[in-house]
């Protein structure tokens, strides 16, 4: 009864205590199913470090809401989604009309995006708004941005449904989409837009700096427990779940900053996956190694 | 001749004041013979400014600095040792007797009348002591404007007190997104509860805010009440979770744009009184409220 009791006072009383922790559960919730699979598809078109630049590139459009509107759900939300969307779109067209790798043009955009966003906001003189927008605060989701978070998730786990069988294929068949011509370059630029959408959720919660991280760790971490496409989303989702919940307590009892233990308990989720994951871990390696030399 | 150096009137002195509060103290009291400007301007926060070029260039052109000090400005001995700066610091809260925080003196002194009564007679000595050789009327007529500035205070003062008289003592209790009424709530018999500790430049973890819910919750305060420096999402948040209203805003360390409701120290400080009143007046909540308080 007592082991009971501690583990009821350890994982459960404050979300039954406290409205905001719940808030915060459930934005941590959405925002995990969602962004498993797409940090999984990402990692699989080796498109890893693109989650973090278009993130770094939401912060001009947010930044400008942001000045003109104050604290406004909706305008920092689509300010930041047309400035994602067009660094995305420039970074292709650059990939398409020049030699240039479509990585080095999106290195480029997502670094001048960030440094106008920077510029835009301590113009107004308050690097503290900065702070703000480039960390989040997921303990202080209300209704209208856990509603767009929830939104966001659900649409994009229907979107990626209907679109799975193009983007699966074109992970291992990196020509595919390009066969299929303007249908391809559709999928692909569907799957970006999905992109920017989750991270303008994660931005709500976790702010430009740490959104990506819910969705990159997870999906890391799952290439060393799972092999099919369903599974490494499954696992990568599971994973960041598990972190926001985890993340959440941990803000909650040893009194740390919500949105870095968030992402930092992400993080020993990958490392600790690294080490001892059932595929290609440093463990597993180790040990079929052993068999080998055995046999 | 002296008789020439009397009548010819001298440029004005260049003031520079490290935020908005002193620069408006510099300007009442010097008049026509200041031309103030401060480095963190109105709705910003001097915890975390970072001054720019420009503002080394207007420091290293002034003929007086006005600091808080306290440690308030943690940013100002770099700024005036970058700059080149030679002339006379004034330290405006030099001789206030301080409030001792587990992190050093408490810097909002101004938030109690009487320390800017101080404020402004440092400022004053300084301001003659500067015009004094080159022109005794200038001078002359500083030390008349301080002297009615400082029965503004004076009389500003005895009205503030006044006024929380009127309000029953269970009811002087509420609650701020940062801790800067320390001086206030000693002054006035007034409890704040802040939200943030005495720093606006942390996060707060989930375990800060689910204490400030559980001390609203139990502590009955009247209102919560927002300031101009800090995030409002949170406490909104915690106002809904503790099933409070939101009283107004608060200007705790930075005055109002100029032509709005709070741009002179005494209008802030008349706004301030104004909004606390009000919302202790009012007959929300009731206990019943409090303590069912979810959501």
């Amino acid at each position: 009864m007592t082991l009971l009791a501690t583990l009821n006072a350890l994982l459960i009383q404050p979300f039954a205590e406290f409205g905001f922790m719940r808030r915060a559960l459930v934005a941590c919730l959405a925002l995990g199913l969602s962004c498993g699979p797409i940090g999984t598809l990402l990692v699989l078109r080796r498109m890893s470090l693109v989650g973090d630049a278009i993130a770094h590139a939401l912060l001009p459009g947010a930044a400008l809401a942001f000045v003109m509107f104050g604290f406004s759900l909706w305008a920092m939300s689509i300010g930041g989604f047309v400035a994602a969307v067009a660094v995305a779109g420039l970074a292709g067209l650059v990939a398409r009309l020049t030699p240039q790798r479509e990585d080095a043009s999106f290195a480029a955009f997502y670094l001048i995006a960030l440094a106008a966003g920077v510029m835009i906001i301590s113009m107004r003189g308050n690097s503290v708004d900065l702070m703000r927008v480039l960390f989040g605060t997921v303990l202080a989701v209300d209704d209208a941005s856990l509603m767009l978070i929830a939104g966001i998730a659900t649409a994009s786990l229907l979107v990626l449904a209907l679109v799975y069988r193009p983007l699966v294929v074109e992970c291992f068949d990196p020509g595919f989409l390009r066969h299929l011509g303007h249908a391809g370059a559709w999928v692909h630029g569907l799957f970006l837009t999905l992109l920017v959408l989750n991270l303008v959720g994660g931005f709500q919660a976790l702010g430009t700096l740490m959104a990506v991280g819910l969705m990159m760790l997870p999906a890391t971490a799952a290439r060393f427990w799972a092999a099919e496409v369903w599974s490494l989303a499954a696992v990568a989702s599971l994973f960041a779940v598990l972190s926001g919940w985890g993340g959440l307590l941990l803000s909650y009892h040893a009194n740390l900053p919500s949105g870095p233990a968030i992402v930092l308990l992400a993080g020993s989720f990958y490392l600790l996956s690294l080490l001892i994951g059932r595929r290609d871990s440093l463990l597993a390696r180790q040990l079929s190694q052993r068999a080998h030399r055995k046999a | 001749m002296a008789h020439a150096a009397e009548t010819a009137v001298p440029p004005p002195l260049k003031v520079v004041a490290t935020f908005s509060v002193l620069a408006d103290i510099a300007r009442e009291v010097g008049g026509p013979a200041v031309e103030v400007s401060a480095l963190v301007g109105p709705n910003a926060d001097a915890h975390v400014f970072e001054p720019t070029p420009s503002d080394v260039r207007r420091v290293a052109g002034a003929d007086l600095v006005v600091t808080n000090g306290l440690r308030f400005e943690g940013w100002i001995d770099r700024l005036i040792k970058a700059s080149g700066y030679r002339g006379p610091i004034i330290v405006a809260s030099r001789g206030v007797a301080t409030r001792q925080l587990s992190g050093g003196a408490d810097p909002h002194a101004w938030q109690d009348l009487a320390n800017s009564m101080r404020y402004a007679d440092n400022i004053r000595a300084a301001l003659v002591a500067a015009l004094a050789a080159k022109s005794p009327t200038r001078a002359a007529e500083v030390e008349a404007r301080a002297a009615s500035y400082q029965q503004k205070l004076a009389a500003l003062d005895r009205d503030t007190r006044a006024r929380i008289a009127t309000l029953p003592a269970e009811r002087r209790r509420v609650i701020t997104s940062h801790d800067a009424f320390g001086y206030f709530a000693a002054a006035y018999g007034i409890t704040f509860i802040a939200t943030r500790g005495w720093n606006t430049g942390s996060e707060p973890s989930a375990n800060t805010v689910a204490r400030i819910v559980r001390q609203t919750r139990e502590a009955r305060a009247s209102a919560l009440l927002v300031e101009n420096i800090s995030d409002p999402r949170l406490i909104e948040r915690i106002a809904r979770e503790a099933g409070l209203k939101i009283g107004g805003k608060l200007y705790s360390d930075a005055l109002s744009p100029s032509g709005t409701e709070a741009d002179t120290y005494l209008k802030m400080f008349e706004h301030n009184v104004q909004t606390l009143v009000e919302a202790m007046s009012e007959g929300t909540p009731s206990p019943a409220a409090l303590l069912g308080g979810k959501p």
